[in-house]
């Protein structure tokens, strides 16, 4: 106890030690500040430039919108819902929809991804199969989906899965393959069987690369939902865009694609949550450097 | 050799070794390779880089086959990985994702110990390879020589009766390197396992060993076997001064320079062709 109470006096013969470390910080601080007031400024000369460019007749506001009649647009969803029912509905339809092709996509791709990085036969008799279906033009499929699954929510799930699952799974399948074969050595002759060699071994040393894959891949499930209901459905801000698409209402593509922003930066905020929960053992050395 | 009536640790017995090179060609890698080691015997081996020490472990160890000839464990031939065996690796080999609680207590988890007994042991080993109050650290935030020890206590916390070692303190620095030798040889002492220790360095070999098993270039086969005499418990670090050990290090060492020379001309004559 004794020791703890004298720690601040000790601390404080200490100060010029600390000095460097105090201008460090300031500097840092200093560099935060300029970094933040230049982002700022940036989006008040775009956003700003926009909107006096509408209004002096530079820029057509009929086709190109203007950022005060987007947010109008977007109140008026919200407080008087859009002309196929309340706002919050079709971002419900869209992010159901979003959600469970990407769980499906990620569990699929995690599972396939695995195995085929662990069997050497499996991935060499698959493999073709895959790159042939990797090179299709994927969004094409939504039609497909349309037709086959109808304008329910099973056709925008379908074309998410799609889009996500070959992500997911390339990056699962490089990470197993990357896994240093010292580790799976070591954890052999430390006595691992199979079982425990994936889940202790091969999955977590796979995890940073299906984490990272996770990023983008949640953008892309949101993509599929969009674009699926874009092809024909009932519900949801795909729908929403294709509306105002073919009443040239310009604002209400923006302000349906401001939503979907939103959604997009919520869900990656979320999984990076994740990522850090995950994977607390590596090094965080390249959280500088993310953007 | 006086006959011993027990079998040896370890007996290799005209080992080949062939790869298939990515080309298509084979390469030999170990060639009439002939040693043994008997039980609680430390034996160095020492030859040029890249003659195939590394391949000699992981034949006993059981990760690889032998083109042809035989490892014999206790008497018995090698089928697999067996669990009398403990492997220290050259490179970090400890679960970079498993604090070092985890990491040391891996091994007996993997071979179904009972999970609180399980802690308990690795705590026991921790603190024997003097690092209580790491055991939630994992490898990242540890030095270089810190996670030497956690994989020492990793391999030995399984009462491994062969230990396997493949220049497992080649990264470290020289100061590093005799603390964790000391360290080594103290742990050895108080089991009676047999040590494989694989090494470029000579003077490791010999302030650690039995006897010093000389290799040639690649492919490998024994060049000349020397037994050190020199008296036990031994401080590393001093112990090259004694004039045996310098000595006994001129002799080997005679035996061990035309080697890597012939391996040095041999890598010469590649990066210019």
């Amino acid at each position: 106890m004794n020791a703890i109470k004298n720690a601040p006096s000790v601390d404080s013969t200490d100060l010029a030690d600390d000095e460097p470390v105090w201008i460090a910080s300031t500097a840092a601080r200093r560099y935060r500040i300029i970094v933040t007031s230049l982002r700022v400024l940036l989006l008040i000369v775009i956003i700003g430039g926009w909107e006096l460019g509408a209004r002096i007749g530079w820029i057509d506001a009929f086709f190109f919108g203007q950022p005060t009649a987007i947010v109008q647009q977007i109140w008026t969803w919200i407080t008087q819902g859009t002309a196929q029912g309340p706002l919050w509905q079709q971002i419900a339809v869209t992010l159901e929809e979003a959600v469970i092709g990407f769980l499906i996509g990620v569990v699929l791709g995690v599972v396939f991804g695995v195995a085929l990085g662990r069997s050497r036969l499996l991935a060499d008799i698959l493999s073709p199969y895959i790159k042939v279906a990797n090179s299709i033009p994927r969004i094409v499929l939504g039609s497909i989906f349309a037709i086959s699954l109808g304008l329910g929510i099973g056709s925008k799930i379908a074309l998410a899965v799609v889009l996500v699952f070959f992500i997911v799974f390339f990056n699962a399948f490089q990470g197993v393959r990357e896994v240093d074969r010292n580790l799976i050595a070591n954890a052999r002759i430390l006595g691992a069987n199979s079982r425990q060699l994936a889940t202790e071994i091969i999955i977590p040393s796979a995890l940073s690369w299906i984490i990272a894959s996770l990023h983008t891949s949640f953008s892309f499930a949101l993509v599929g939902a969009v674009v699926g209901e874009y092809l024909g459905a009932l519900k949801g801000l795909g729908l929403l865009i294709s509306t105002a698409q073919n009443t040239f209402n310009a604002n209400g593509v923006f302000a349906a694609m401001v939503i979907l922003a939103a959604i997009s930066l919520t869900a990656e905020a979320i999984i990076t949550a994740l990522e850090n929960r995950l994977i607390r053992w590596r090094p965080n050395t390249i959280t500088d450097v993310s953007i | 050799m006086p006959d011993i009536p027990t079998d040896p640790a370890i007996q290799l017995r005209g080992v080949y070794k062939r790869f298939r090179t990515p080309t298509g060609s084979a390469y030999t890698a170990l060639r009439n390779l002939n040693i043994s080691v008997q039980p609680g015997e430390f034996c160095a081996v020492v030859g040029p880089t890249g003659c195939g020490k590394s391949t000699t472990l992981a034949l006993i160890a059981g990760l690889e086959p032998a083109s042809a000839g035989e490892v014999l464990l206790m008497g018995q031939p090698v089928k697999g990985i067996d669990a009398r065996i403990g492997y220290m690796f050259q490179t970090d080999a400890i679960f970079p994702w498993k604090n070092v609680l985890q990491n040391v207590a891996a091994g007996p988890l993997f071979r179904g110990m009972s999970k609180t007994e399980a802690i308990e042991r690795a705590g026991d080993w921790i603190s024997r390879v003097g690092l209580s109050g790491f055991e939630y650290y994992y490898p990242h935030q540890l030095s270089g020589g810190m996670r030497k020890r956690v994989a020492l206590a990793q391999t030995l916390i399984t009462g491994p009766q062969i230990l396997l070692m493949d220049e497992p303190f080649s990264a470290l620095d020289v100061q590093t390197r005799a603390l964790m030798e000391d360290e080594l040889l103290a742990l050895w002492a108080s089991t009676s396992a047999s040590v494989v220790f694989v090494t470029h360095d000579l003077e490791e070999a010999i302030a650690l060993a039995d006897r010093v098993c000389v290799l040639t270039a690649g492919p490998a086969t024994v060049k000349g076997i020397y037994t050190i005499d020199l008296p036990r418990p031994r401080q590393v670090a001093e112990i090259r001064f004694a004039p045996r050990f310098v000595q006994l290090y001129q002799e080997i060492w005679g035996a061990l320079r035309d080697e890597v020379m012939v391996s040095y001309e041999r890598d010469k004559k590649r990066t210019i062709s």
